[in-house]
């Protein structure tokens, strides 16, 4: 299971992206925005940050990347696409999921743990369970996921609602959405199932040292639905 | 030479957060009589096209490729034709 880490102009997470897929004893590469052709991955992490300063907005000049059309492909042809944070806003810029990015509600940067419930099956979360609840960082400005409501019925019905954000017990409500997202909404998938995109980072807590590894369920999972090695617990 | 002046706005059914804290700002510093705040962007864009036809659909094929994100946004422009 080799991953490909996309660094952007402003990409800020693309080293805790590496540090943490090498720590779980993935081969990883860093891949330059520029390049025209992805390398023999066989997942794609657009990491988190501020691609392009965020400017206009979040992701909107990084999905004209060169590397991008080499993404959509990579996609298309049914490769794993993890989109984090920016990532997210990324994928979402570029259409390979749907919806967009508000503004928080709260219009505050929020840079604290938060609670998703597992929402849906698939590679991405196949090792953690439906109904689990994990506790992952977050750190974003612009997190509000938005969509109408058409939309978020096709989401419910096709089961790409990923992660919800919960409470510790895993019940959703208003108070533990710390963004105003839709739904509560914090990970969905495209059709498919082989596109996520996600506001909270799971590469930071991967490390035991930074205390909590529930970041390494998703990696293991993308890895495991490839019969990869799995280093989870 | 073109001069393109769009706007930017979010769509009247999309929560506006940072136009809420204007209009709550406003509100506290008296101006009672704001009743809603919307907030958006404005971009000029320069250009050359052979005609005016020409430039309306550059200036159009930009709003929608890149400048607004028609989930959320829409746009509107004027266009007006100045020296080089």
């Amino acid at each position: 299971m080799r991953f490909g880490v996309v660094v952007f102009p402003g990409s800020n997470c693309d080293t805790d992206c590496y540090h943490a897929l090498r720590g779980l004893g993935y081969p990883v590469e860093y891949v330059w925005h520029e390049a025209a052709s992805l390398p023999e991955v066989d997942c794609v992490v657009l990491p988190g940050g501020f691609s392009y300063g965020d400017y206009l907005r979040a992701g909107a000049i990084a999905r004209f990347a060169r590397i991008m059309p080499a993404v959509a492909a990579h996609a298309e042809a049914g490769g794993a696409v993890i989109g984090i944070c920016n990532g997210f806003q990324i994928l979402l810029e570029a259409g390979l999921l749907p919806g967009a990015m508000r503004r928080n509600a709260s219009l505050q940067f929020r840079c604290h743990d938060v609670h998703v419930r597992v929402e849906a099956g698939g590679m991405f979360t196949s090792l953690a369970g439906r109904g689990r609840v994990l506790r992952l960082p977050i750190a974003h400005a612009e997190g509000n996921y938005y969509c109408g409501a058409e939309v978020l019925t096709e989401l419910e019905a096709n089961g790409q609602i990923a992660f919800r954000y919960c409470d510790a017990d895993g019940k959703i409500s208003a108070a533990a959405n710390p963004n105003g997202a839709v739904g509560n909404i914090a990970g969905i998938t495209n059709r498919r199932g082989n596109v996520l995109g996600l506001m909270p980072h799971p590469e930071r807590c991967c490390d035991p040292v930074l205390g909590n590894t529930d970041g390494r369920l998703i990696f293991a999972s993308i890895a495991a639905s490839r019969g990869g090695l799995c280093h989870v617990g | 030479m073109f001069m393109a002046r769009i706007r930017v706005t979010l769509k009247p059914t999309v929560l506006d957060p940072q136009g809420a804290a204007v209009r709550k700002a406003l509100a506290s510093l008296g101006f009672t009589g704001v009743e809603d705040v919307r907030m958006g962007k404005y971009v000029e864009l320069k250009l050359t096209a052979r005609d005016r036809a020409a430039a309306e659909q550059a200036v159009a094929k930009a709003c929608q490729d890149l400048l607004a994100n028609p989930v959320i946004e829409e746009y509107a422009y004027t266009l007006e034709e100045v020296g080089g």
